[in-house]
């Protein structure tokens, strides 16, 4: 049980305690409805229970109490007399509260109709509650004007002089003093003129006040608040004497000036000793207008502004910069079109055959590919950021269901790229709800299945290659293949005798229009279903598969490329084509010998070192003109497991292949994921190898029916 | 050595949520559920500051503090007070009285932690 619950349980024990003696105490009242002690008690019942009830997490009940406990504020405060009728509304109040505190964690909250009615009730019964209202309302409206500021830096004159007793109030000035400080750049002189001789002075009393300088960037609030607690009383002046802009402001004032408007002497006076040209601040001393503590905190102020606006027309190193995403993916293109310049050089050296110029053209290339993982990196944000996000979601998603989850994450340091991340959330939320609203039972079904009351709901995420594999463990009801089958042969989808292995049976969830949910819950199964998660998956070249067993859970795991801009790919070629294979699938190539080959049930299968490896003719599939070489290469790809070949005529090599995305003529072409540009300038495909090797199966399928 | 708080309040979750939130940072902690109770427990001891709630049956906030402000030991001793936004009067009785601060009920652990580090440190 986490703390949280604990302080809940708390909360509620503590609550139904403290309305059992309300109860009384309404009872007692009807008695003697005189008897202020009994009103003070139940005005006390009724305030815990609002107190403590908002800081439990229950905020409806406190709202609601909250209007209660005002009628019982006017009552305590003799405007208003009990009555039977408040006393009778004040026990259905105490009853609906009840009901509340039983209500919360099971999803179904009491009826907020009798909230209402009975506050309207109550309402009726206290006329002055609108007046009452009408002048909260004003005092609250005093908004703050100098939250202007918010952002640029300030600096600002404070004059704090607190009051004599604050030692008597347990405040150390000197903390205060700290926490200005603390806010930026600051300056403090101590103000000491107030100080009586020794004889008389009360050691219990403060006569010392401070001038400070202060800039700050945190906003004028920030400076407020830290006198939040000794601002009555004290003598607190607060003005704003520079807002840093981004235009440096007019030259700093001179020190008559500060001191005129600080009040500490009148312009005439300053007017007067000026005219004697002597220094200003020595010439106001001596006039007796100011004391040297005065001059030395104007003098301070100067200084400090000066200093300021030198600094910051300097401008501040930083450690890390905002930067546009805008800017970041014309960068990754630029790298891109890098890349593929770096291709020509690097063809058209070799052909050339200059020792030179191969020199030159390898160290660019060694210099292209640190460039572009650097700018890969750039975009590369931890994936805990949105498994943050998550837990809310589970936490609200659990209340809504009255099921217990507690979430757990792993990996939440992988990096992925921003683009990336950005489009698996929707998904990821689709996946969580499904976890919580089919996959975990309520703690009633689960315990005396001996599972834990709370369902466990784990993320994790994790490299693999150039992949990052992301996993949804839930240890709920598991998926059940029968139901599975039933529905998707009421739905068309299957054959109603189709044999299907269990993954394939898994499979057919993503098909569209399937849903195994009786009933649409708020939850999912609003017609949003798994086949919009398939296709965004894939639309980040990503691939999904579900495993599960039924009563034990299930695990979702979805497999995402890193980048969607530039990958390693493998270059083939068939006839005069060139297609490019990413190479992350890429386990290993070996040679295809004719006699290796051999037919069988439509699909063609490869021993390799006694394995047996079915493999597509990408010539067939893609129908290409022209006599096969003699001897072929075969690519052999891992998809979901399996070891599949793709048979080619030649391995040319690796490269570093920017991804450009196909025009929207072909967007239906199945078997393509994009294209890249070569050295030369052609155009080569990007195999989408898992597609091609599920038309393929589907094609075989329905061959062999 | 770690500073002692003294919180007061008459609600039980509230004295388990706020002595949680201190033990966690780290203070040692005294509970009492009212005024005289605080006052029995400080017999003896003292605390380096008082959290305490205004509404309490026995021997409330206010006249706690002025207790306390009576006290040799404690003359000095930063006290904050748990109001609720309703409570405008009592507050500044709270303060005439020589309350140190006060938050606001509804409050975070942060809230409670961020206010007690301006009094004592």
């Amino acid at each position: 049980m986490s703390t949280a619950d604990q302080h809940k349980d708390a909360y509620r024990e503590e609550a139904l305690e403290l309305l059992a003696e309300l109860e009384t105490s309404l009872l007692d009242l009807e008695q003697s409805p005189d008897d202020m002690e009994l009103i003070g008690r139940i005005f006390r019942a009724l305030h815990t229970i609002k107190g403590s009830g908002s800081m439990f997490g229950f905020e409806d009940i406190a709202e609601f109490t909250h209007e209660v406990e005002t009628v019982f504020d006017i009552v305590r405060n003799g405007e208003m007399s009990v009555t039977k009728e408040l006393i009778d509304l004040t026990l259905s109040a105490g009853d609906h509260v009840k009901m509340m505190l039983n209500a919360a964690g099971t999803g179904h909250p009491a009826d907020p109709k009798r909230a209402q009615e009975i506050i309207a009730s109550l309402q009726k019964l206290s006329p002055d509650k609108k007046e009452l209202d009408a002048a909260r309302a004003v005092s609250s409206e005093e908004d703050d004007p100098a939250s202007l500021h918010e952002g640029k830096s300030i600096t600002c004159r404070i004059r704090f002089r607190p009051p004599g007793d604050i030692f008597m109030r347990g405040i150390n000035p000197l903390l205060i003093l700290d926490d200005l400080r603390g806010l930026g750049e600051c300056r403090i002189v101590a103000q000491k003129e107030e100080i009586p001789v020794l004889n008389d002075i009360d050691p219990e009393h403060c006569y010392t006040y401070w001038d400070a300088v202060l800039t700050t960037d945190q906003g004028i609030n920030a400076v407020k608040e830290v006198f939040e607690f000794i601002e009555d009383g004290s003598d607190l002046k607060i003005d704003i004497i520079d807002i840093i802009d981004d235009k440096p402001t007019s030259s700093h004032k001179k020190l008559g000036d500060i001191l005129v408007e600080r009040g500490d002497v009148s312009p005439d006076d300053l007017q007067k000793v000026l005219s004697r040209q002597k220094r200003i601040g020595e010439l106001l001393v001596d006039a007796d207008l100011v004391d040297t503590g005065k001059v030395e905190s104007a003098l301070t102020e100067q200084r400090h502004v000066r200093e300021v606006q030198e600094k910051y027309q300097r401008s501040e190193t930083v450690s890390s910069i905002r930067v546009s995403s805008d800017k970041l993916d014309r960068l990754v293109n630029l790298v891109g079109e890098l890349v593929t310049v770096q291709a020509r050089l690097t063809r058209t050296s070799a052909l050339r055959n200059d020792p030179e110029l191969l020199s030159i053209s390898e160290e660019v290339e060694r210099l292209t590919e640190y460039l572009r993982d650097n700018t890969m990196s750039v975009r590369m944000v931890p994936i805990g950021t949105m498994f943050n996000k998550f837990k809310r979601l589970v936490r609200d998603l659990s209340a809504e269901t009255g099921k217990e989850v507690e979430m757990s994450t792993e990996g939440a340091d992988t990096e992925l790229d921003k683009t990336v991340i950005d489009k698996l959330n929707d998904p990821l939320v689709h996946m969580i709800r499904n976890s919580i609203d089919h996959g975990i039972e309520p703690p009633e079904v689960r315990e005396p299945m001996g599972k834990p009351r709370a369902g466990m709901l784990h993320l994790s995420a994790r490299h693999s290659g150039a992949n990052v594999l992301i996993e949804i463990t839930d240890d709920g009801a598991g998926l059940d293949p029968e139901a599975i089958r039933t529905r998707a042969a009421e739905k068309g989808l299957i054959d109603p005798d189709a044999e299907l292995s269990e993954k394939d049976t898994f499979a057919l969830i993503f098909e569209p229009g399937f849903s195994t949910a009786r009933k649409i819950t708020s939850l999912s199964g609003r017609g949003v279903g798994m086949d919009v998660v398939k296709r965004s998956i894939e639309a980040l070249r990503g691939s999904i598969e579900i495993s599960s067993r039924k009563n034990i859970g299930t695990t979702v795991t979805l497999k995402i490329p890193l980048t969607l801009a530039i990958i390693d790919g493998l270059l083939v070629k068939i006839a005069e084509e060139v297609f490019v294979i990413p190479l992350s699938i890429i386990e290993e190539c070996v040679e295809l010998s004719r006699d290796a080959a051999s037919k069988g049930n439509g699909r063609r299968i490869s021993n390799v070192r006694g394995e047996i490896v079915p493999y597509i003719s990408l010539r067939e599939r893609f129908m290409i003109n022209g006599d096969k070489p003699p001897i072929e290469q075969i690519v052999i790809t891992r998809i979901e497991g399996r070891r599949i070949g793709l048979v080619v005529d030649h391995v040319i090599g690796e490269h570093q292949t920017v991804i450009k995305t196909l025009g929207r003529v072909y967007k239906d072409v199945e078997g393509v994921s994009g294209a890249t540009i070569l050295g030369d300038g052609r155009v080569a495909l990007i195999l989408d190898v898992p597609r091609l090797v599920q038309n393929m199966e589907r094609e075989v399928a329905f061959a062999g029916q | 050595m770690a500073k002692t708080i003294l919180i007061v309040d008459d609600s039980a979750s509230m004295r388990q949520l706020v002595t949680f939130a201190l033990k966690d940072a780290g203070y040692e902690v005294i509970a009492a559920t009212d005024g005289k109770d605080a006052l029995n427990k400080l017999s003896g001891t003292k605390a380096d500051m008082v959290v305490t709630d205004l509404n309490m049956p026995n021997m409330d906030g206010i006249e706690l503090i002025k207790q306390l402000r009576s006290m040799p030991a404690h003359k000095f001793t930063p006290v904050i007070m748990l109001t609720t936004e309703s409570q405008e009067g009592k507050k500044q009785e709270g303060k005439a009285a020589g309350a140190s601060g006060w938050i606001v009920k509804p409050f975070t652990p942060e809230k409670l932690m961020e206010v007690i580090k301006k009094f004592m440190r």
